[in-house]
């Protein structure tokens, strides 16, 4: 507002320097992250060497190098296992998530209060106290080193803080649209279906891609549960990349850590608008 | 609704059994229980079981073996008096979250002051700030950090540049922690993010207001949009020690899974994971998994009762 009362050079000045230094403070937020990227397309003995960002030499050496691991699995494998999972979860959590909500949201009935009191205290429970006895019943089922720990419970709306979110949009739904579709002669299902969905779509947008990030990044349960190569995501077969071979080949190392993140800051680009409402408005951590 | 249908009388003969059947099973499939239920099954058998269980093992020696013994309240007696590397571990969590948490939510709202206005390009640098906050707690980041601080490595070539010798950042255990509770400031993005909704909110009117009385920005900021934001403050305070408190990838990642140097690293969950995952001793990590529990409600339920005392006078 001052920016704009002021006139001529004066002004002109001073928004040049606002940049200035707003850029300057951008560029060391992110330099780690540029030199990443950077280092990727260097020729080993160049990372450390080399004071520049600009890889004189570009090589994608790294890159093939790296992406065919060393634990007998290459990276094809963690990736499409990192996109199963993801994918699963993100099903999963659209479609339970959904549902539960539309009941705390729409229904009535006895114990509701109650329920939704459980469901807040499930918000804050944290993942760490959950995870031992769970391995414990997982162990016991014979689910450990498969991927149903991480997926099947998604079917189960376990993310509270999803079925919360939904729960939240769906009341401030206008409450007609469902008594007309009732008295049309809509049973609840459909009312669902096809009333409550299609209104919901930038819910279940914010559902989708939080959920996507968060079993991408999630790092604690994927050691947890998955031993054998074969099933390694890509955040576990990166740790152990770095275990077997990457304090030895930095590049590598960077090249598959630069290609880990890709995934979600493409997802970042695309719903950047989403992603920053959904944090904004909901108050959720990633 | 389908009772009415049911004592309906019929108009025809044919359409009768129709809707008889019809309501058995619909009175089934659209009771509010059908839709209850997948998220009753989920909370019953991933949380109020595993947490029931993991309360009746915390007084057990439960490690995999058939010879579970109930050992009373010892596993806690050890945690607490007999264990220095649970003290250890607590020590390195909680000037992890002393520095980290209030440092962050500082500089976060520092930078949305700077980016509240609007400007050409404003939202171009909300969204590349925002970036570590996106990566910041995944295996990547923490490979990379190992590079940040490592020596050689981005922060010591950058002082040699001024001629400072850096210090082995992630191998001395004076130094280590600071380069995670560097890693959690560096991810501010999130809490931005929300401040920045935050000061959306606050009424132009009252900054005018206040302008015309001749108050300097300082003044503004302190007196009128600081105590505006005090709940958001708290809020941002609270969700970043929850999280904080169970930091778990970059210690692991950077430390491999030791808590090394000298178990400066060592957090809680890290430290949690070894006692279950690696020693197998489910009845101590499960002790430690309650110990955390507590002290999490304790202090969510602490610092909520204080923030209402300053967020109130407003």
């Amino acid at each position: 507002m001052t920016d704009r009362a002021m006139t001529g050079s004066g002004s002109m000045m001073r928004l040049l320097l606002k940049h200035a230094v707003l850029l300057g403070c951008t560029y060391v937020m992110l330099y780690p992250l540029i030199w990443m990227i950077s280092r990727s397309f260097m020729p080993e003995g160049q990372i450390f060497a080399s004071p520049s960002l600009i890889p004189a030499e570009p090589t994608l050496e790294n890159f093939v190098l790296g992406w065919r691991s060393t634990q007998g699995q290459s990276f094809s494998v963690f990736f499409l296992n990192s996109f199963i999972i993801a994918g699963l979860a993100v099903v999963g959590n659209l479609v339970a998530c959904t549902i539960t909500a539309y009941a705390f949201a729409r229904m009535e009935f006895r114990g509701m209060t109650l329920m939704f009191a459980v469901l807040i205290v499930s918000l804050i429970l944290p993942l760490q106290v959950l995870i031992l006895p769970q391995y414990l019943v997982f162990n016991q089922i014979g689910w450990v080193d498969t991927f149903l720990p991480l997926t099947v419970p998604k079917f189960f709306a376990v993310d509270g803080f999803f079925v919360y979110l939904m729960t939240i949009f769906i009341r401030g739904l206008p409450k007609e649209l469902d008594q007309a579709a009732i008295v049309d002669g809509c049973g609840r299902w459909q009312v669902l279906w096809y009333v409550i969905v299609p209104l919901c779509k930038p819910a279940l947008a914010t559902v989708a891609i939080f959920t996507f990030i968060w079993t991408w990044g999630d790092f604690f349960g994927q050691l947890v549960y998955l031993n054998s190569a074969e099933k390694l995501t890509v955040a576990v077969g990166l740790n152990r990349f770095l275990d077997t071979t990457g304090s030895s080949f930095y590049g590598q190392l960077l090249a598959m850590s630069t290609l880990s993140v890709v995934p979600v800051l493409i997802i970042f680009m695309l719903f950047q608008r989403l992603i920053v409402e959904g944090l904004a408005t909901t108050g959720m951590k990633l | 609704m389908i009772e009415a249908t049911r004592t309906m009388p019929p108009e025809g003969g044919e359409a009768l059994p129709m809707p008889r059947r019809r309501a058995a099973w619909f009175s089934l499939v659209e009771s509010p229980w059908f839709f209850m239920a997948p998220w009753l099954v989920g909370i019953l058998a991933f949380m109020a079981l595993p947490i029931v269980w993991s309360f009746v093992i915390s007084f057990t020696n439960y490690s995999f073996s058939p010879n579970t013994q109930f050992v009373g309240l010892s596993n806690y007696q050890t945690m607490l008096f007999n264990d220095p590397r649970f003290i250890q571990a607590l020590r390195v969590t909680g000037i992890y979250i002393f520095f980290g948490v209030p440092l962050q939510v500082a500089f976060s709202l520092l930078v949305a002051i700077a980016l509240n206005k609007r400007f050409a390009g404003a939202d171009f640098y909300r969204a590349a700030l925002f970036v570590p906050s996106l990566l910041g707690a995944s295996v990547a980041v923490a490979v990379l950090w190992s590079q940040v601080f490592g020596n050689p490595g981005i922060v010591n070539s950058a002082l040699a540049v001024f001629g400072i010798k850096g210090a082995n950042w992630l191998n001395d255990p004076r130094y280590a922690i600071y380069t995670l509770i560097a890693l959690r400031v560096w991810e501010f993005g999130s809490s931005m993010v929300i401040f920045l909704a935050a000061l959306r909110q606050i009424p132009k009117e009252l900054l005018e207001a206040a302008a015309i009385d001749g108050a300097t920005s300082w003044v503004r900021f302190r007196f009128v949009v600081l105590p505006l934001l005090a709940p958001v403050v708290v809020f941002n305070l609270i969700m970043q020690m929850i999280s904080a408190s169970q930091t778990f990838t970059q210690a692991y990642v950077i430390s491999g899974g030791t808590g090394a140097p000298a178990n400066s690293l060592l957090f809680y969950t890290l430290y949690l994971y070894q006692k279950g995952f690696s020693n197998f001793q489910m009845g101590y990590a499960s002790a430690m998994a309650w110990f955390l529990l507590v002290v999490i409600g304790c202090a969510t339920f602490l610092i909520l009762k204080s923030g209402r005392r300053w967020v109130n006078n407003d």
